[in-house]
């Protein structure tokens, strides 16, 4: 087991090496840089200002030197901060973009593997069909249309919450509704295949006849092996968080790593936008990971390879 | 009971049977399995209203979509404008179909683009096999890892807001998945007596590719270009909703959702209708294509 972790975190390196190349070579061949809306710097300044950065020198050079401070950990100064860098950046806004996540894991888990089960106990009756059928509703309701009603109902016309802002739990309600909804449905929908699928093998048969009743069956023998297609699933939706966190972020105004890299890409920060992909990336790989270990465990036919 | 001579006939009847249309018989099964699915049928049939409403609709409406009315501004929906109109004074109705063109066309441009990557893709990697497919194969899984939304933005806002960028910028990143399903799909194709046979007349690889494979393979692409449509989408309203997508006076889904978040305490009607007409489209698209799943599975044959 060992071997494999090592093995993969070893595979990270050429691909964040990849990524970091792409993204560099995509932002400087593109046109307009950083330092075009200031138009009221004059020339020196703005060379002075190159300099500082490192602009003046061939982007081969540059690319190299980015790289080099890369191995260090250091990210470099951000574009549009001056005086801050991206480490510092990052450091700050990640934890809010994390909680936010953890809240939405945590009440998609809730929400969809208990809709999930309760529509694989009895499938094709009115308890499959309800939430099976809300959990479609979920799915075809974007992020960006669940989040401005939610606001409409909840801030402006029944004022149980604010409309943005990220001070105490009740700012964290409205946004982990919205970016978990989705995830919620689509944990529904695999928890149910899932369950479905084990629920119709020779074992839960011999438990039924033996007279365990539903809620033993589902917590002693088929939840282990029905939410395999839920914790794979984990892995890309620790993806579709991040994308998910810019639109959330933005339409709440919290201050996460997400509006912080839709801002750095909107204003050309070329380091604050390479450093969020970098790190985006590196999260979503280790994430991989451990979903790929805590799958061995829960399914011991399953092999390290 | 029947006597052994009666079965082996009846048996080698249906086998010839089988033989000559056996290309038809699948897809009249998926037909007729998916006609006795009335969630799947109801959305095909909105699906064919909404494309009607978004591409020759407008033709029949009085208002234009960018004709403004300042004077007029905001108002609820009523006889007039039954949809209401902007804050601008633009008819909201008109807005939506016209909106709905540019969604749905990207929807379906960008599939399409996604598709011929997907399958071509799939199809090289699982006919060649060996160290290629292993390799190409190893190159989807590691793009697959990636937050490729993140470079849809990057693609976006570093290279223009350009119409054609986006189909191929959402097309580039959706076609991993449809690789993977016709790879493993002309893997198992590969080893069947037909091709071994179309091998022995001497068909070129291509011929070989494009006549037999594909065609056989059309089943799963179908059902996941269908599940591609929705999410292409939703990527596309979404860049719009972050203002990456198409730029004024055209309009999308997206582009009106964002407009009416911004005034939905006073005008709450912007939101919701072109809210509702694109979580319409995506609910129909994803009943769609899981009515077209269970009727091309071969699992759900026996009924």
């Amino acid at each position: 087991m060992l071997r494999f972790i090592a093995g993969r975190l070893l595979q990270m390196i050429p691909v964040l090496l990849v990524i970091a190349t792409l993204t560099f070579f995509m932002i400087r061949l593109a046109p307009g840089g950083p330092f075009d809306t200031e138009r009221t710097a004059s020339p020196e300044i703005r060379k002075s200002a190159e300099a500082y950065y490192g602009l003046n020198k061939p982007l081969g050079a540059q690319y190299l030197d980015y790289l080099r401070n890369l191995l260090h950990g250091d990210l470099g100064p951000s574009w549009k901060y001056p005086s801050r860098t991206v480490n510092e950046l990052i450091a700050e806004s990640f934890p809010i973009s994390a909680e936010l996540a953890f809240w939405s894991l945590l009440i998609a888990l809730t929400f969809g593997l208990s809709a999930g089960i309760v529509a694989a106990l009895r499938p094709n009756t009115w308890t499959d069909y309800v939430p099976s059928s809300l959990a479609m509703v979920g799915i075809s309701v974007p992020t960006f249309v669940l989040g401005p009603l939610l606001v409409l109902v909840f801030a402006l016309k029944l004022g149980y919450a604010r409309v943005s802002g990220w001070n105490d739990w009740t700012d964290r309600v409205l946004p982990a509704l919205t970016l978990g909804a989705l995830y919620a449905a689509y944990v529904a929908r695999l928890t149910r295949g899932g369950m479905l699928e084990v629920l119709s093998q020779d074992f839960i048969r011999t438990a039924r006849a033996k007279g365990a009743s539903d809620f033993v069956i589902v917590t002693k023998h088929a939840l282990r092996g029905g939410l395999l297609p839920v914790v794979s699933y984990l892995g890309p939706a620790v993806a579709g968080l991040v994308t998910g966190s810019f639109v959330v972020e933005t339409i709440f105004q919290i201050p996460g790593l997400g509006r912080y890299f839709v801002n750095a890409a909107f204003n050309r920060d070329y380091t604050m936008v390479l450093g969020a992909v970098l790190f985006y990336a590196a999260l979503i790989v280790l994430f991989n990971l451990l979903v790929d270990i805590v799958l061995v465990w829960m399914n011991p036919r399953q092999k390290f390879e | 009971m029947s006597s052994g001579a009666e079965l082996s006939d009846l048996v080698g009847a249906e086998d010839a049977a089988n033989t000559e249309e056996r290309g038809t018989s699948l897809w009249r099964d998926a037909w007729h399995r998916l006609a006795k699915n009335r969630m799947a049928v109801l959305s095909a049939a909105l699906l064919v209203v909404l494309t009607l409403a978004a591409f020759v609709g407008p033709l029949f409406l009085t208002h234009s979509y960018e004709t403004q009315n300042l004077h007029l501004g905001a108002v609820p929906p009523d006889a007039q404008h039954w949809l209401g109109t902007d804050t601008l004074g633009r008819d909201l109705f008109t807005r939506v179909l016209y909106g709905g063109r540019v969604s749905l066309s990207v929807g379906l441009c960008a599939t399409a683009v996604a598709l011929t990557i997907g399958v071509l893709y799939g199809t090289i990697s699982g006919f060649i096999g060996g160290k290629v497919d292993v390799v190409m194969m190893r190159v989807v899984d590691i793009i697959f890892a990636l937050p490729f939304t993140v470079f849809v933005i990057l693609l976006m806002v570093f290279f223009g807001r350009k119409f054609l960028l986006l189909f191929v910028a959402i097309g580039a990143v959706q076609w991993l998945t449809m690789a993977r399903i016709v790879r493993s799909q002309v893997m198992s194709l590969r080893r069947m007596e037909f091709i071994e046979a179309a091998q022995a007349l001497g068909l070129s690889r291509l011929r070989i590719i494009f006549r037999h494979m594909i065609p056989n393979a059309l089943g799963p692409i179908i059902v996941y270009a269908t599940l591609t449509v929705p999410s292409v989408m939703l990527l596309e309203a979404f860049l719009s909703f972050l203002g990456l997508g198409v730029q004024p006076p055209m309009s999308s889904w997206g582009v009106l959702i964002k407009e009416g978040a911004d005034s939905m305490e006073e005008f709450p009607w912007l939101l919701i209708f072109p809210g509702l007409a694109l979580a319409l489209s995506l609910f129909s698209l994803n009943f769609l294509g899981d009515g077209l799943r269970d009727a091309f599975d071969p699992r759900a044959a026996k009924d």
